[in-house]
């Protein structure tokens, strides 16, 4: 309950000695970082992660593949135009693949496997009853559900990482590397190249914010954790779609997936941050408003499963 | 490590202390607090669909003692258990544990607990090792640096050692249980929670289960021990309570609760016609006739009177016994129904 956790608890003051004869260590203060490494192991030993990002990581080598058989009679990659971003340009620099790979996986395979991953997080935890067994050791129901958002937020950043790592090797392997492009036509060196890619990373990265919040929020409204996954998926799948119906202008810019391609404007010179900024704030609007409910629900929920 | 018993001591003497201060948040402090390690006052659960599960409980578990909670499937055992645990939020009625309200106290009251609720949960893809150490990292009070030694000892002391290593999916249920119970013994605990602890052991691993519990006891521990298996509670406990229907219709030590049923009389004889005749004119009430068996209420006079009058009247007697009353016969007495019936 949340009283649990507000409640104060007689506890000796920092620094003072603790009750002569206390049987009952005092916590430590970095006991929340044991936790959460905990959570942190246990989510990268699950088969379903290793296999998530494997997926993840195999989507840079098929359109590495894909644009090199296509062009090795020296035609062009992006048949006019088609394709995800920076596709045309992948033959002329293997940096390319990077922006290519994250365009391509954002938009469904990235917030996929956020989406299961943080639908499972509580309701996985719940069906299978281990989360009475941490609520009564006693994890504490707010640590717990900060230590599962945070170990979902370093989800997200690995599995970005993980598709611009391959990317990175894929393209060094099958093209050429060196001086690229800009969109808005000037040159930068390689160096200046990789930094802009990272960044690219971290903010495709940040855009998942709001998806995992939402998965987080959902999974704890469910006892069974394949019914929090699908949802979360599902909801995805459909705010994508409803992006796409030019009659709901007026809601789409409060969709969490709106801005998500704003990433692209790091490639302009100079950058064209009012879009990423959109992104970045809509991010933590979700972050705020799903992480509250999903507080709210979670402190109070009965746990009977 | 400490040795177990010195921690015990230490840990009530810490509880003591706690119950002289006065703790923010605390509202009565009466003196019968001191010796009751659960108390639970008019606790009432109704879910959501309108389902009363646990109707008006007082409950009182004395300190020191190997508590049976007994109840049919579906009397309330397991959402009282919930309720006390925090887990669950009753609806009405306040539950102390050691000495503290819960659920608000949780943090200071359960890392003294040790708990198996409704069965072992685990994760299966981690070796028994590592489910162990996730739940100990999850106790804010427990020592990461004696982590891995206490994690061995729990270990050893439900005999899984030799199963460590395994992935949990690979155990079979009885294993699954042992490593929920070793979950419990992590760290010196004032109370045991045990809800239906020898569940998917064979008779051996029952009886090291049971002599697991009276070791634990022994150090001053408390044990509840919520079980369906009468004989198993009779074995081990010292008190005992019965739920029917979500109330709770007796509690009290095992003795006085087995006396509150009588015993009966039996005696076998290849005359079971003419014995229960003789039987009801000696005043034996409730008189019944199986096969060779005839049994019924012993009468106030001196049963060695009956068992003359039987030879007297020519009555052939294989066995002349009065069967004790079991704690079996006061459930039934008590409920009116058969142990099994879902409430």
């Amino acid at each position: 309950m949340s009283r649990a956790e507000t409640a104060p608890v007689s506890e000796p003051v920092p620094g003072a000695e603790p009750l002569p004869g206390s049987a009952v260590r005092r916590p430590s203060p970095l006991w929340t970082f044991g936790l959460l490494r905990s959570e942190l192991v246990t989510t990268v030993r699950r088969w379903r992660t290793l296999a998530l990002l494997g997926v993840l990581a195999a989507v840079p080598v098929l359109v590495g593949i894909a644009v090199k058989i296509e062009t090795r009679g020296g035609g062009d990659a992006g048949h006019g135009g088609q394709g995800p971003a920076f596709i045309s340009q992948i033959t002329n620099n293997g940096l390319f693949l990077v922006f290519t790979a994250l365009a391509a996986t954002l938009p469904f395979f990235l917030p996929m496997a956020v989406g299961v991953v943080a639908g499972d997080a509580i309701a996985g935890e719940a069906s299978s009853g281990t989360l009475r067994y941490l609520l009564v050791a006693p994890a504490g129901r707010t640590r717990l559900l900060l230590t599962k958002y945070t170990t979902v937020l370093a989800f997200c950043l690995l599995a970005t990482l993980v598709v611009t790592l391959s990317a990175l090797i894929v393209g060094a392997l099958l093209f050429p590397l060196g001086d690229l492009m800009t969109i808005s036509g000037t040159r930068i060196g390689f160096g200046e190249g990789l930094v802009r890619a990272l960044l690219i990373a971290l903010v495709v990265a940040a855009s998942l914010v709001g998806v995992a919040a939402l998965g987080l929020f959902v999974s704890t409204l469910t006892g069974s954790g394949i019914a929090a996954m699908a949802t979360t998926v599902g909801l995805v799948i459909t705010v994508q779609i409803l992006d796409q119906i030019p009659q709901l202008h007026a809601l789409q810019p409060y969709f969490f997936s709106h801005y998500w391609l704003s990433f692209a404007d790091l490639m302009r010179d100079p950058v064209y941050w009012d879009d990423l900024v959109k992104n970045l704030g809509l991010q933590a609007l979700y972050a705020a408003v799903f992480g509250s409910a999903a507080w709210a629900r979670f402190t109070t929920k009965d746990i009977s499963a | 490590m400490d040795g177990p018993s010195a921690t015990e001591r230490d840990a009530q003497e810490a509880g003591d202390a706690e119950r002289r201060a006065p703790a923010p948040g605390r509202t009565e402090a009466g003196p019968d607090v001191q010796e009751s390690v659960i108390e639970a006052r008019g606790l009432t659960k109704r879910y959501r669909g309108g389902q009363l599960a646990v109707d008006g409980l007082d409950l009182i578990v004395p300190a020191r003692s190997v508590f049976g909670f007994l109840g049919p499937n579906g009397s309330g055992k397991t959402t009282t258990i919930r309720m006390l645990m925090g887990l669950i939020e009753p609806t009405a009625g306040t539950a102390r544990v050691l000495g503290r309200p819960m659920p608000r106290a949780a943090r200071a009251v359960l890392p003294q607990v040790g708990a198996l609720i409704e069965g072992p949960a685990l994760y299966g893809f981690l070796s028994g090792r590592d489910n162990l150490l996730r739940y100990d990292t999850a106790d804010p009070t427990a020592d990461p640096r004696t982590r891995r030694v206490r994690v061995a000892a729990a270990l050893d002391r439900v005999g899984l050692n030799a199963a460590a290593g395994k992935k949990a999916k690979a155990y079979s249920l009885g294993m699954k249980q042992r490593l929920g119970l070793a979950a419990a013994l992590l760290q010196p605990r004032r109370l045991l929670v045990l809800d239906e602890p020898t569940n998917g052991l064979d008779p051996q691993g029952m009886r090291e289960i049971r002599t697991l519990i009276r070791e634990l006891a022994a150090d001053g521990t408390t044990v509840f021990l919520s079980s369906h298996l009468l004989d198993e509670i009779e074995q081990v406990c010292t008190h005992a309570a019965v739920m029917a229907r979500g109330r709770l219709v007796a509690q009290g030590a095992v003795a006085d609760l087995a006396a509150g049923a009588r015993g009966r009389l039996v005696v076998t004889t290849p005359d079971p016609a003419e014995a229960a005749r003789v039987l009801k004119e000696q005043g034996v009430a409730d008189v019944t006739s199986d096969g060779d068996r005839v049994a019924g209420e012993p009468p106030a006079r001196d049963l060695a009177e009956v068992n003359a009058a039987l030879v007297a009247a020519g009555v052939r007697v294989r066995g002349f016994t009065v069967e004790r009353a079991s704690l079996e016969d006061a459930f039934v007495a008590l409920t009116g129904e058969g142990f099994d019936v879902a409430g």
